[in-house]
């Protein structure tokens, strides 16, 4: 059902990586009024691999992410996905790729991955359905992946404005796993739920990349992201500021955006940099 | 204290002393007791019984997820309950008055010069056709009657006491001219500009960027400090509450699940629902990866 090759993918084992980004510059508007959103961005995402990507508002994440994705043109560099370049690919070349469902996106607000007006099983099947699954096995399938995401097939026949947030989120993510994609992006997957929720989905989450999944998990909260990323990657003000694995980037970071994320970042211990440190970093941030 | 329920709250247990501001001798700010609120229409209780105590420069924590209760609790306290929502059981007390003994203008009064509030959407709260400054202005007028000029000059220095860097310059400008982070510090300004005795913060800091979200707490952590400032802080992040607050109240579904001391309720979570929030932090938070050392 997934692409992954039997036995588990390790990001090492790895032919190519799922997500490979390289030198990207992205530019909004044309002429005077031209602003650059991402600035030689390079970042790879390996089978089985979660990468967290963390960045403030304006940062650029979603602009990365909606690049991928071939929503917004690079200006600069390439944009491999499963091994293909798709930075010079058209609307024909995109509409093809994305009906093969082999990178898929999940929203902050479920809502807006699914239509109000399917029932959860209909949103499920509908990618199988496009590509020529019969209705049987894409039906058989949609159970499985309910399942897999902890949820009961009772709410096969129920709307999204029926289901809680938290079952919408998850519904969302079988969804996105249904076509048996190389590469999942998530942007704010848990920032809407609350703590239970956030738990479950962070669970699930985990279970993917044993599958093999590549995952890019966008988030401007490193405390929701850094239990669950490999890697973490910072983004700030269009460029990447510090990449390492999670436990190098909070728990040794260099930047000084890096290191006032960190600072900043409630945990149980109350602020883990003082408050006379945070102010010096924004200073020096400033200026 | 005049009570009003039929038996006294089972846990109000004293806490320890948090600080030199927190003497015995100093009234409470604000006492709530075992307070109830219901929907007036489907006749439902929705909050079933908080009490909590706030002295001179203390600062209590209220943490739930939406739904459980927090804001509803706020909104009594500060006598602004939704259309048929109700206080059905339980008091408030503000300095040693009851609420439900004050008059409409008596709380005008008391709202901005005794207990104020911000909540999660700053730019709601501020009229989008007048320049902040002005209304930041009006707050100094009306609560405490200064004439044009020192009103004016009071807001520049409220707007450069919560460290927007340029008063001047924001004192002129539009809401929508300012980030959320800007404005929430200009709703804090205003907030405090009468020189109340506690603030309200209601998921002030949650539509904001980690690091501004920071920028704010630091800013509460500071008025509190330098003006003995009393808070309540809401919030349905454990952490946020754990750094500013020495007492913490877990609710879920309209009751207190747990009360006590911060220290305690993070070490030895009893309910299973903080028990569920702590261990989210622990799992998949940045604590894992902090040095412990650092830990007090």
């Amino acid at each position: 059902m997934t692409t992954a090759a039997p036995g588990a993918v390790g990001p090492l084992a790895s032919p190519r990586p799922a997500l490979e980004v390289t030198d990207l510059d992205v530019y909004y508007g044309r002429g005077r009024g031209r602003r650059q959103a991402l600035s030689g961005v390079s970042l790879s995402v390996a089978p089985g691999e979660t990468v967290g990507l963390i960045g403030e508002t304006g940062s650029g994440k979603s602009t990365l992410a909606r690049t991928v994705l071939g929503l917004v043109r690079a200006g600069a560099g390439s944009v491999r996905v499963a091994g293909e370049d798709v930075t010079g690919h058209g609307g024909r070349r995109w509409r093809a790729l994305r009906r093969r469902g082999v990178v898929q996106y999940v929203f902050q607000d479920p809502l807006r991955s699914l239509d109000p007006d399917l029932t959860i099983e209909d949103s499920l099947t509908e990618p199988l359905l496009i590509q020529g699954t019969g209705r049987a096995e894409a039906s058989a399938r949609a159970r499985a992946l309910l399942d897999r995401v902890r949820l009961s097939e009772d709410l096969l026949e129920r709307l999204p404005g029926e289901l809680s947030g938290g079952q919408r989120q998850r519904v969302a993510v079988a969804r996105a796993l249904i076509t048996g994609p190389e590469l999942i992006i998530l942007d704010e997957p848990v920032s809407a739920l609350d703590s239970a929720n956030r738990v479950q989905i962070l669970e699930i989450l985990k279970e993917l990349r044993a599958g093999g999944v590549a995952l890019l998990l966008i988030s401007h909260d490193l405390g929701s992201v850094a239990g669950t990323a490999d890697r973490v990657a910072v983004l700030y003000r269009g460029e990447l500021v510090e990449t390492g694995t999670a436990r190098q980037v909070v728990g040794d970071p260099q930047h000084p955006y890096t290191r006032l994320l960190v600072g900043s970042a409630p945990t149980l211990r109350g602020a883990s940099a003082d408050r006379a440190e945070r102010e010096a970093l924004r200073a020096l941030l400033h200026t | 204290m005049t009570t009003l329920s039929p038996n006294a709250a089972p846990e109000r247990s004293p806490r320890t002393a948090p600080g030199p501001t927190d003497t015995p001798e100093d009234p409470p700010v604000l006492a709530v007791h075992d307070v109830r609120i219901s929907d007036g229409v489907t006749d439902r209780e929705i909050v079933h019984g908080v009490s909590f105590t706030l002295t001179p420069g203390k600062a209590v924590g209220i943490v739930g997820e939406s739904g459980s209760g927090k804001t509803l609790t706020c909104r009594a306290v500060l006598g602004i309950l939704p259309p048929h929502f109700e206080v059905t059981a339980g008091s408030v007390e503000i300095t040693g008055t009851d609420i439900t003994t004050l008059t409409p203008a008596q709380w005008t009064a008391l709202r901005g010069t005794t207990i104020s509030a911000v909540f999660q959407d700053p730019a709601s709260y501020l009229n989008p056709s007048v320049k902040v400054g002005a209304q930041i202005a009006e707050v100094l007028r009306v609560k405490k009657g200064l004439k044009r000029r020192e009103a004016r000059h009071r807001a520049v220095a409220l707007l450069r006491a919560v460290h927007l860097r340029d008063p001047e310059l924001v004192y002129g400008q539009y809401p929508y001219e300012l980030s959320g982070g800007m404005l929430q510090r200009v709703l804090i300004a205003a907030a405090v500009a009468a020189e109340p005795r506690a603030l309200i913060a209601d998921e002030a800091t949650t539509a904001l960027d980690v690091t501004v979200q920071a920028e704010i707490l630091d800013l509460l952590a500071e008025l509190r400090e330098e003006s003995g400032l009393a808070l309540v802080v809401v919030s349905h992040d454990l952490a946020v509450v754990a750094q500013l607050c020495d007492e913490v109240l877990v609710m879920r579904q309209g009751e207190v699940v747990e009360h006590g001391p911060t220290h305690a309720v993070l070490h030895d979570p009893r309910h299973a629902y903080t028990r569920l929030l702590v261990a989210e932090h622990e799992q998949y938070g940045p604590d894992k990866f902090l040095d412990p050392e650092e830990a007090s």
